[in-house]
């Protein structure tokens, strides 16, 4: 069965092209609540400046089997894990870890998952602008969200209802509109919406359900991460070939050959 | 009465002891239960440096202090498990959060608590009453021994937090019967309020067995908690017992759908199944039958499928039935008879019980015959042939995944256990094991060593043309054939692979080409590895290997343990970027336990004891050299204790039996020698110099010749009937015990005639001892084998009794620790 959890919670919408009304609207209400905010606008500033840092040490350690012609991590995956604020995806006790490199816990049994493997799993789906994605363990909603920048349209389940209603209210009140939310089973997919450019399962069962590889287009890629809920040992990266045949690469998240040199 | 009490408390100590370990397993991880208990037993060394330094205030109000200590100790035993249970602390965390280590470090002072007070009793008896120490060692020893019997039995019957009621009872009992009512009025303030307290405690308990008081808060993390946490999930069914806790959990919203390994191109989805999981984690699944076996066909598409495409309606033997999984593997799959073997009588009882119809009474099944018992003692006991012997994987992905075993014997996964496996094959026949893929490659590439080896060692010249290896993405099937793969069975693999979309990582004459099609790896590591542990250069291969994959044998049964410390350097400074997954936690925890054990044996221990030593007058000085006697003898005996139950495990051939007997066993006749003692120094003369020369020079001969009589023996009485092996080994264990039962009584009089401020200290000494001896053992084992754990403990009581002989007994001059 697919177990669907780990967290992906809806994250920070970034700033829409203001207009007019919408700018005065913003000065009216800085003007009202400007001594309110003064604490929460350190926190905010603080965040980006963590944020930026984040991302710079994910983008410094690089993907460690680039694809072709590039050389670490896509360009745009960098720009969507800049945008989005993790800090809302995480509980309030884990906030001053919100942008740790780590896995967070965020209550029943599930995870954050760690930034750098977001940003792999993100990355290895190489998600483009009018792809349709599909998300098995929706969690926190965070990984949802960083795929919203990227795509069209994301669709994504889960299992667990607290969570599930948590991050559909998370993701509608920051604004993400192109994610569409579901309580229920993974295992069968999305079949309304099927197929898919790209699917992301955020936690491993004990096999690739089926009737997602059946959804999945041709051409289309899936990422599942695999190992314990704090520590990825690998990701599955399922291929579905032009002609319709799967192939899968085991892909370790770090370069560490098991065998030394011959010394 | 102080009797009947030291054994009350000393059982209620240990039955608490092995409770602790059932319920930390349930609610964390058994790796650092074993370390929360290992350390909590520091406690028994904190006690004798409490009881020295308030033996002056002790001593006047014996009964009071004695009775109130065991009370503490009844009170503590529930109150820690409650509080305990309330530490925040994530095991799986720990690589991230160091802090964590702080809420692991609350948690085993916290049950250091129990085992404090428990301590004091005892200590206190030995000071008290030292002229009779070999009587109040005698009822520690034997109550102890009870005491693990009584746990096992009460653990088959009651939930654990239940146990922990009835355990709870004993000390009080005991401190009911050193400080009874009728003190009230002769003694003073003290005992009545002491007596007051007993019965409000009584009262207390009464309450607690009146109904479901204690809640078992499992780790959220844990696979149990998170299948309840999906919606609709829910327990229908839950069996406790001494081998586990089995949890029966029904997803009828998100069901349960566990077919480990099963092919992309398969038509055949799993049927609904009810998740069963052991301690929590550790899941295995009944198949809904009710439906007649048509909806089965995925069972056709899995990796561990290939033998049978192999053989032609197999004679089979399944080990490790679990909830039977692997039996309907082997009927899809067209077997003729099933054996199947499954060491957990409540697991088959959920079968043959409530889920009898939802299996499609799978245990009545006219092609299978079922038997409760221990793979490798069935296998060793049977004479029957098979045609395939399949060994299940019962353990789940992410335990295998984590190195949470890596600290547990395991007798499956052994150069003999193959070897055996491999003798039951008929001509042609095949042994199939299936296991989990972790990446990079541990356990498979240590399997394929550990078969290569059996193989070896079987005289088979050419083991790689009786191998045949397949995987999916996650899981990885190995077949040995009883004698080379005919070139029809090699293209009945192949084709059963290629069909299915799983990769060959070996088969006679497997071109390499062909080793990374469609689950491809950074490199095809299994083909490699298996073709480098085929040839000459396999032990420099296993040496350069990132993780441990030497074979694990019976002398180092650690199958599961892949750590090397000179990886732990790169592999942390990988964390950060995805390399969180490649460490293997017992061993680091198992080095960590015993750091942290000399570090407080240092604080809780050495430190006063050399304060003490400053202000201690000359006349309470101990004889030269007896601190480290003390210390040396508790090292020994616990060598010895441990590496024998590993030696009887195997052949009693149940980890539960064989621990309860061999323990008792050895507590019990210990307890016998250490009556004996002073009647034995009293024949040789020569104060006890003589009988502690003696016993020591007598269990050292004995444990030399086990070390070569104790194979032959096994073997030859492997097959007897149960019983019959448990009195061979109480025979075989008792000449021993009765030895190492003697020295420490022997030093306590001692020290009771010349120094009886040092008593309390002694005793303290020879706990902390104890509880660096635990770790240690395993810690050497792992290294070298138990064969050289045992000849140390030879090695340690020569250096002991030398100790304590090297000075005649009417010389009490003074010296230094």
């Amino acid at each position: 069965m697919i177990r669907i959890r780990e967290a992906k919670l809806a994250g920070a919408r970034m700033p829409r092209k203001k207009g007019g009304f919408a700018r005065r609207g913003l000065l009216i209400a800085m003007g009202l609540v400007a001594a309110v905010l003064a604490a929460a606008a350190d926190d905010g500033e603080r965040f980006a400046a963590e944020r930026a840092a984040l991302v710079n040490e994910i983008e410094a350690y690089g993907r460690r089997d680039p694809s072709e012609g590039q050389d670490g991590f896509d360009d745009r995956v960098l720009r969507a894990l800049r945008e989005v604020e993790r800090h809302r995806f995480v509980p309030a006790s884990e906030l001053p870890q919100a942008y740790a490199n780590h896995p967070l816990p965020i209550g029943y049994g599930q995870t954050i998952s760690q930034p750098y493997i977001v940003a792999l799993m993100t990355d290895l789906v190489d998600p483009q602008p009018d792809d349709v994605v599909l998300e098995v363990g929706t969690g926190s909603g965070y990984q949802a969200a960083v795929l919203a920048k990227l795509v069209r349209q994301v669709y994504t389940i889960e299992i667990i209802e607290p969570l599930a209603d948590e991050a559909r209210g998370r993701l509608a009140a920051l604004g993400y509109d192109n994610v569409t939310t579901r309580l229920g089973d993974g295992y069968f997919g999305w079949e309304d919406q099927a197929p898919f450019d790209a699917i992301v399962v955020t936690a491993a069962a004990s096999h690739v359900p089926p009737p997602l590889i059946a959804q999945l287009k041709p051409g289309g890629r899936m990422v599942i991460p695999v190992g314990g809920r704090f520590a990825v040992q690998y990701l599955l990266l399922v291929e579905k070939t032009a002609a319709g045949e799967t192939v899968t690469r085991q892909i370790s998240a770090v370069r560490f050959v098991p065998l030394t040199g011959d010394h | 009465m102080i009797f009947l009490a030291v054994g009350l408390v000393s059982s209620a100590a240990i039955a608490y002891e092995l409770l602790l370990m059932r319920l930390l397993s349930i609610v964390q991880w058994h790796h650092f239960a074993w370390m929360i208990i290992s350390l909590a037993l520091l406690g028994y060394g904190a006690s004798g440096s409490f009881i020295a330094l308030a033996r002056s205030w002790l001593m006047p109000r014996f009964e009071t202090a004695f009775g109130g200590a065991a009370l503490l100790f009844s009170l503590s035993m529930v109150g820690c498990l409650i509080l305990g249970q309330r530490v925040p602390f994530n095991a799986l965390a720990v690589i991230w959060e160091p802090a964590q280590l702080l809420y692991l470090a609350l948690l085993y002072l916290l049950f250091m608590v129990p085992f404090f007070f428990a301590a004091c009793c005892i200590g206190l008896a030995f000071t008290g009453r030292g002229h009779a120490a070999e009587r109040i060692y005698f009822f520690d020893l034997v109550g102890a021994g009870l005491g693990a019997a009584l746990a096992i039995a009460a653990l088959f019957r009651l939930p654990p937090q239940w146990a922990a009621v009835l355990f709870a009872a004993l000390p009080v009992a005991a401190s009911l019967a050193v400080a009874p009512a009728r003190l009230w009025r002769s003694a003073g303030h003290g005992a009545r309020m002491l007596a007051l307290a007993q019965l409000a405690w009584l009262l207390g308990l009464a309450w607690l067995a009146s109904g479901d008081r204690i809640a078992l808060r499992v780790s959220e993390f844990k696979a149990l908690s998170q299948a309840l946490e999906v919606v609709d999930a829910r327990v229908v069914a839950v069996r406790s017992g001494p081998l586990g806790l089995l949890t029966v959990v029904d997803s009828p919203r998100v069901p349960f759908r566990h077919a480990p390994g099963l092919s992309f191109t398969t038509r055949h989805l799993p049927p609904e199944q009810l998740a069963v999981f052991s301690d929590a984690e550790g899941l295995s699944v009944i198949n809904r039958l009710t439906a007649g076996p048509e909806n089965l066909g995925f069972l056709g598409d899995v990796t561990a499928a290939l033998p049978y495409q192999l053989l032609d309606r197999p004679e089979t033997l399944v080990l490790g039935a679990g909830a039977g999984y692997d039996v309907l593997l082997a009927l899809h799959n067209g077997a003729a008879r099933v054996d199947a073997v499954e060491l957990n009588p409540q697991m088959l009882g959920l079968l043959r019980g409530e889920f009898a119809a939802y299996s499609g009474n799978l245990f009545e099944h006219e092609r299978v015959d079922w038997h409760v018992a221990e793979a490798r003692g069935f296998v060793s006991r049977s004479a029957k042939r098979y045609d395939l012997v399949q060994v299940a994987m019962l353990d789940s992905a992410a335990v295998a995944g984590a190195g949470a075993q890596a600290l547990s014997e395991n007798y499956v996964y052994t150069v003999e256990a193959i070897g055996r496996y491999l003798e039951r094959l008929e001509p042609g026949g095949l042994l199939a094991i299936t296991r989990w893929i972790n990446l990079p490659p541990r356990d498979s590439l240590k399997l394929a060593a550990t078969v290569i080896e059996a193989l070896r060692r079987a005289g088979v010249q050419a083991p790689g043309e009786r191998l045949m290896v397949v995987r999916s993405w996650n899981t990885v099937t190995l077949v040995v054939r009883n004698g080379a793969f005919t070139p029809q069975e090699i293209a009945a693999g192949r084709a059963f692979a290629r069909q299915r979309s799983f990769d060959t990582a070996w088969y006679p004459g497997m071109p390499a080409a062909e080793a990374n099609r469609y689950n491809r790896l950074d490199q095809p590591w299994l083909y490699q590895g298996i073709g480098a542990l085929l040839g000459e250069g396999r032990d420099a291969y296993i040496d350069r290997y990132k993780f441990d994959i030497a074979p694990a044998t019976d002398q180092r049964p650690y199958f599961f343990n892949f750590f090397k410390w000179r990886v732990l350097p790169e592999i942390l400074a990988l964390r950060e970027r995805g390399g969180a997954g490649l460490v293997e936690w017992g061993y680091p925890v198992l080095v960590g336990t015993l750091a942290q054990a000399l570090l407080a044996g240092a604080a809780l221990i050495l430190l006063p004891l050399w304060l003490w030593r400053r202000r201690a007058a000359a006349a309470e000085r101990a004889p030269r050299g007896i601190a480290l006697y003390f210390f040396l003898l508790g090292l020994a005996f616990l060598f010895v204790e441990i590496a024998f139950i590993q030696k009887f495990t195997l052949f009693l051939s149940h980890p539960l039996y064989a621990v309860a007997v061999v323990l008792a066993g050895f507590l019990v006749f210990a307890g016998l020698g250490s009556l004996c003692s002073t009647r034995l120094a009293a024949r040789l003369g020569g104060g006890a110099n003589r009988a502690v020369t003696a016993a020591v020079v007598a269990l050292s001969l004995i444990v030399v010749a086990y070390l070569w009589l104790l194979p032959l023996l096994f073997a030859r009485f492997l097959g007897q009937p149960d019983l019959v092996r448990v009195v061979i080994s109480a025979g075989l264990i008792a000449p021993l015990a009765f030895c190492m039962g003697m020295p420490f009584p022997l030093g306590l009089r001692r020290l009771d005639a010349e120094a009886p401020g040092f008593i309390p200290w002694a005793w303290g000494l020879n706990g902390f001892a104890s509880v660096i001896s635990a770790a240690l053992a395993t810690l050497l084992a792992i290294e070298f084998g138990f064969d050289v754990v045992l000849l140390l403990a030879v090695f340690l009581y020569g250096v002991s009794a030398f100790q304590f002989t090297r000075t005649p007994a009417e010389n009490g001059k003074a010296s230094r620790l």
